[in-house]
């Protein structure tokens, strides 16, 4: 039990301090990186409190992902140079202890919810699916999605689904200059707009204008 | 050195979100940072929700963490969609200079 509260604190004091670089750091990509050690942890402390199957698939979307995509648009749009300037510019520190006071008032709310909340004896009892501890997590994650679950399953697949053309569309242009293959054009062709008959005049050839 | 249970998790999950909230007003930099404090503030749901599911023996909440990381994804995907189109019609990304709804 010892071990378990001394990983504990080891992976939230990372997670939270890189999540006060991921805002705090001056260039865009050290924020990438230190939001990519914040997953990780997150992850491992998922791993550690017996979720298994959701760690590794929080480091597969997030890390594998989520985080690369990130990085990649960072580079792409070369941002990396616009360095951070909201302590400087006097125009912009104005909201900074607006800010602060919001962000302190939610986190002693939530403090408040968590210190003083109580689940009722009973809730416990009242769940339809409850963690068996003969099989895997995996496997009891995998009873219930397909089963219970299927109608939300195949909605966030739509979801997918829909963010995918989304993004295609909104990033899709049109380039000047790309000899392109139409198909509509290729099967749409008639023999009248592709052959032609002529009559040769011997001696003479016939111009082609081409 | 106490026993970790369930209000330890919970404010850890309270810590990343209050983050995640301060990375979204205190931003002067560029929106790619407000779309990874997003990111901060979903992953502090997640561990609200995988927390309360282990402590209180219930697999629904595993369930709907994994469906709140599909919608993290995909939100991801479209936002950086947006942010590039942004780029490519008007040059820059910071905040200050994206005013063109005069808000």
């Amino acid at each position: 039990m010892i071990a378990h509260s001394i990983f504990f604190y080891f992976f939230s004091i990372i997670a939270i301090i890189s999540a006060i670089m991921v805002t705090a750091s001056k260039n865009t990509v050290h924020s990438v990186f230190f939001l990519i050690l914040d997953f990780i942890s997150i992850s491992c402390l998922f791993i550690m409190i017996g979720a298994e199957f959701l760690g590794m698939i929080m480091l597969i979307v997030y890390v594998g992902a989520v985080a690369v995509l990130f990085l990649f648009v960072v580079m792409m749009l070369n941002v990396a140079q616009q360095k951070n300037q909201w302590f400087l510019s006097e125009s912009s520190s104005r909201h900074i202890p607006m800010g602060l006071i919001i962000s302190l008032i939610i986190f002693f709310e939530l403090l408040i919810v968590v210190g003083g909340w109580k689940y009722k004896p009973d809730l416990v009892n009242s769940t339809n699916i409850s963690i068996n501890n003969d099989i895997s997590n995996t496997h009891s994650l995998g009873q219930v999605l397909y089963t219970d679950y299927i109608h939300i399953f195949q909605i966030s697949g739509m979801i997918l689904l829909i963010a995918m053309i989304g993004a295609i569309v909104l990033t899709y242009r049109q380039r000047e200059g790309v000899k392109k293959q139409s198909y509509l054009k290729q099967i749409s062709r008639e023999r009248s707009e592709g052959v032609e008959v002529l009559e040769v005049p011997s001696n003479k050839g016939v111009q082609i204008d081409d | 050195m106490t026993e970790i249970g369930l209000g330890h998790y919970l404010t850890l999950g309270a810590v990343i979100f209050s983050i995640g909230i301060i990375g979204i007003f205190l931003n002067r930099k560029n929106i790619i940072v407000i779309l990874m404090s997003i990111e901060l503030i979903l992953l502090a749901v997640n561990i609200n929700l995988v927390s309360f599911s282990i402590f209180l023996n219930d697999l629904s909440g595993q369930v709907f963490t994994l469906f709140i990381l599909t919608v993290a994804a995909a939100e991801a995907a479209i936002g950086l969609a947006i942010i590039v189109v942004y780029y490519r019609n008007s040059g820059t990304i910071r905040v200050e200079e994206i005013d063109q709804l005069k808000g």
